[in-house]
């Protein structure tokens, strides 16, 4: 569904992306992982076309997204420190989004927002929510839409344990639907019962892409969290 | 002088009267025994009566050449066909009233005119109508006569190839009354013309000046219009001038002024209006001159005062929303301002006088700039430029230190 | 696009800058004319207003605007939405909002006071101003991720084209002063607007001393349909080259 050949970005000197190969279908629930400044997140905007790659090509669905934005519609984007209007309150924000993307006649899925209680604070101002209702509040808009592809900037960062439980529930639920789903996330634990899929980054280079059962078998491990920190300790020897 | 010129009217106005008692009337037109006023005018005696019907002629070389007065019944047209002067006046007394002349010749060595008035006294050509002609009325060596409620137009495009509306040359107690001139070259032109007056005309859109004298002293201007000429009135080489409540007026150009005046002295401007005009009055080598109770008004710069000016008092006059206020082109001043209203002072008046207690400079900066550079007014009302001026202000360096008003007025002079 | 639009505007109304914006602007605009005894001078106080506050504010305004949305900007960017459009959008907000401002503020009391053409070229000169510099604050904005930095950039935009454009022109006004410059000014005017806007009101305000000297040359040229014309869109080219070079800055930025 998602197809990445060879893209490659530079901030300054700063390699944050280098020849990535990437191939996500449907029903993948794939967790993108790696230490911090890996370019995790400068992949994830890539797909999105926030940040534009120095080379190589994005395909979304067999065609190529630069110069293209139709695409977008079926993408649920969950930031990872979600930044709104400061004079907005959620309730502008809700209908803001829901009016912008009016014309896709789909049917919204509004089980986020009921499970976050957000319609009880719909006349709160942006600027005065807390981190977590923030996430809450990202987390709702990027399920919103019902789309095909969600991804999800660390998720669960911020959340109470009570909402982040909700948030993994709701992960599985459209994962069983057969939707591709992005993840990144430090808390490795929290990703054993979601993902199919590791892949692994540092230094902006692509070390592991695979499936978990692989993963586990490869490093023999059981856990999820330890299986990584096998693979990262021997990325680290191979320097 | 003047005295002696109505007794002596009034003389022969007499003598006339018991003339006419014995002279006849005769008329011309279709049905009548003169069919054209050259006939008439060769079979009348002196002080007879020439009354004209309506009707087109056409004439050639219509000489009045004896005392008459030759009356047109509504405006007969007298046509010169663009050949012949139409009308002269050769002969003293002649009364000349009610016609409609036009197409006089066109020339440049003979100056052909709708009327022309040759080395004679006491003519009174009046209630014309005078149209495309080469000159209007023209007046070589006349003496008292009466140039009255005339309309005179022509068409002129370039101002070689027309003459002026009224033109006198060398005469002398000239009374120019209630004319009305367009699309001439000089609306009125005088030269070597004394003691005479001009009052109540308007000139409108002659191509050069509405009016334009020289050489001719000891003149009256009153209660004249002068609007839209190509440039505006010039008053040159002359003293003795009296220019009273004369309207100036849309005198737009690169040389255009409401009144230029270039060696005048010993004279008195009083109670005008400048409007409108890219320059209200340019002051070339004036000396010895009043000028007092003016107005002026949205011009360009209100007086142009050259550095070769002395003795000129401007008092007690009106300045509203002209771009600058005085222009001058040098930092000698023998001139003095003294009580003038300014719209653009910002001074204060403690006492309540009505007198401002600190002096108006009108010279701006950035008109003493303009005139070293004159493409710098495209920065004109820009903010350096404000900002030039107002350091100017407190700092004087590029206008003259001592053009200035020193007792600036509060209020308008009520005129 | 449209309701990208909208939401800009309400945006920028539901903060209450532009709102104190305006009614600046009447306040000053109205007592000028009824403080001055003559409207002349009334009218040279708002040249000023329109040559100097109008351009700062619309420049400081919609830089720091630019910036404080880049949230907004961000939100919308994940979404369905072209670049393109979120950057007009934000454009026409800017443009609408604060010319709608200046139209109240400046534009009724002119129309009150002072309803001849002069007038109304100052209305048109002061909308223009108005879009002009949004659009060059856009492309300041645009270039830079830093906000003081961006706000600097566009500080000195704004004092180029009030004041150090004017100083250069008077620099080589006597510099060559010994050339014909007048025909080369009426083309250098054209590469600030402000300067563009200001002749096309002083040809309304001070057309008897322009008649004159070199004043003729500048009315013969911008006082014609033609040259009014060429003014006129002169001033539109400087709202839609900042545009479309902000726009390509833009299109191709990483956020």
């Amino acid at each position: 569904m998602i197809q990445t050949s060879n893209i490659s970005k530079k901030f300054g000197k700063l390699i944050a992306l280098n020849q990535i190969n990437l191939q996500c279908s449907s029903g993948q629930c794939i967790a993108l992982i790696g230490p911090n400044g890996s370019g995790k997140t400068t992949l994830i905007k890539s797909i999105l076309g926030l940040i534009v790659p120095d080379s190589g090509e994005i395909l979304f669905n067999g065609k190529n997204i630069s110069n293209d934005w139709k695409y977008r519609s079926q993408i649920g984007y969950m930031p990872q420190i979600g930044r709104y209007p400061d004079n907005m309150t959620i309730g502008h924000l809700l209908k803001m989004m829901k009016d912008i993307r009016k014309h896709e006649s789909i049917e919204l899925d509004l089980e986020l927002i009921n499970s976050f209680q957000l319609n009880t604070m719909l006349d709160k101002r942006m600027s005065n929510l807390s981190g977590g209702t923030r996430q809450k509040v990202s987390a709702a808009l990027a399920f919103l839409f019902n789309s095909q592809v969600l991804i999800l900037d660390e998720p669960t960062a911020g959340l109470d344990p009570l909402a982040s439980e909700i948030l993994k529930e709701k992960i599985i639920k459209e994962k069983q639907k057969g939707k591709l789903i992005l993840i990144t996330s430090h808390v490795l634990s929290e990703l054993d019962d979601l993902v199919t899929q590791i892949v692994y980054m540092q230094d902006g280079n692509l070390i592991f892409h695979n499936s978990i059962e692989e993963l586990k078998l490869h490093t023999s491990e059981t856990k999820l969290s330890k299986a990584v920190a096998k693979l990262m300790t021997q990325a680290q020897r191979n320097e | 002088m003047r005295l002696v010129i109505l007794f002596l009217l009034y003389f022969f106005n007499l003598v006339f009267s018991s003339f006419s008692l014995i002279a006849s009337t005769i008329y011309v037109g279709q049905k009548t025994p003169f069919h054209s006023i050259r006939q008439a005018v060769i079979h009348a005696s002196p002080f007879d009566t020439i009354f004209v019907q309506p009707g087109i002629y056409f004439e050639h070389d219509l000489n009045i050449d004896k005392p008459l007065f030759v009356i047109g019944i509504n405006h007969p047209i007298i046509d010169g066909q663009h050949i012949y002067e139409v009308v002269s006046i050769r002969a003293s007394q002649v009364l000349f009233t009610g016609f409609k002349i036009q197409h006089s010749g066109v020339g440049t060595l003979v100056d052909p005119a709708g009327i022309k008035i040759y080395n004679v006294s006491n003519v009174t050509v009046s209630n014309n109508i005078l149209d495309d002609n080469f000159f209007g009325i023209y007046t070589q060596n006349g003496k008292a006569c009466i140039i009255k409620n005339n309309t005179i137009k022509s068409y002129g495009q370039a101002e070689q190839e027309i003459g002026n509306g009224i033109h006198c040359w060398k005469s002398d107690s000239m009374q120019i009354i209630g004319n009305t001139i367009t699309g001439h070259r000089d609306g009125i032109y005088f030269e070597f013309v004394t003691n005479s007056i001009i009052w109540r005309n308007t000139s409108i859109a002659n191509l050069r000046y509405g009016l334009h004298f020289m050489f001719s002293n000891n003149d009256t201007y009153i209660t004249n219009i002068f609007k839209k000429n190509g440039a505006g009135v010039a008053v040159m080489f002359t003293k003795g001038v009296t220019m009273i409540n004369n309207t100036f007026e849309q005198n737009w150009g690169d040389a255009a002024y409401g009144l230029l005046l270039k060696e005048i002295s010993d004279s008195f401007i009083f109670n005008n209006k400048f409007t409108e005009n890219t320059m209200g009055i340019y002051m070339e080598g004036a000396s010895r001159c009043q000028m007092q109770k003016n107005i002026f008004k949205n011009n360009g710069w209100a007086i142009k005062i050259q550095a070769s000016c002395m003795d000129v008092t401007i008092t007690q006059n009106n300045f509203f929303g002209n771009t600058f206020d005085v222009g001058t082109n040098g930092t000698l001043v023998l001139n003095s301002f003294n009580a003038n209203y300014w719209d653009k002072y910002q001074g204060y008046d403690l006492n309540k006088d009505n007198i401002g207690d600190i002096p108006y400079r009108p010279i701006s900066m950035f008109s003493m700039i303009i005139e070293k550079n004159p493409p710098a007014m495209i920065l004109f009302r820009s903010i350096m430029v404000s900002l030039l001026d107002k350091t100017e202000k407190m700092i004087p360096s590029l206008t003259p230190e001592n053009l200035k008003d020193e007792t600036p007025l509060l209020k308008p002079v009520k005129l | 696009m449209n309701k990208l639009i909208k939401y800009v505007i309400i945006d920028i109304l539901r903060n209450k800058i532009v709102l104190a914006y305006t009614i600046i602007l009447s306040i000053i605009s109205f007592s000028v004319f009824s403080l001055e005894d003559n409207t002349a001078k009334g009218l040279l106080s708002l040249l000023n207003l329109i040559l100097f506050i109008v351009p700062l504010v619309s420049i400081i305004f919609s830089t720091i605007y630019c910036y404080n949305s880049s949230e907004f900007i961000e939100l919308l960017l994940s979404q369905p939405i072209q670049r393109k459009q979120i950057w007009l959008s934000l454009f026409a907000g800017l443009a609408v909002s604060l010319s709608l401002a200046f139209l109240l503020g400046v534009g009724i009391p002119l129309l009150c006071f002072e309803p001849t053409p002069t007038g109304l070229m100052m209305i048109i000169a002061g909308c223009l101003l108005s879009i002009i510099f949004v659009a060059i604050a856009l492309f300041a904005s645009v270039l830079t991720r830093d906000k003081a930095k961006g706000i600097g950039f566009a500080i000195l935009l704004w004092l180029y084209f009030t004041l150090i454009f004017d100083g250069l022109i008077l620099f080589l006004l006597f510099q060559f002063a010994d050339y014909p410059l007048e025909k080369i000014m009426i083309i250098i005017s054209g590469f600030n607007p402000v300067d563009l806007s200001r002749i096309i009101i002083l040809l309304q305000l001070d057309v008897s001393a322009l008649m004159g000297y070199t004043g003729a040359v500048f009315k013969d040229f911008f006082g014609t349909n033609l040259g009014f014309f060429v003014a006129l869109s002169a001033l539109v080219i400087w709202v839609l080259v900042p545009l479309q070079l902000s726009l390509y800055v833009f299109k191709r930025k990483d956020l």
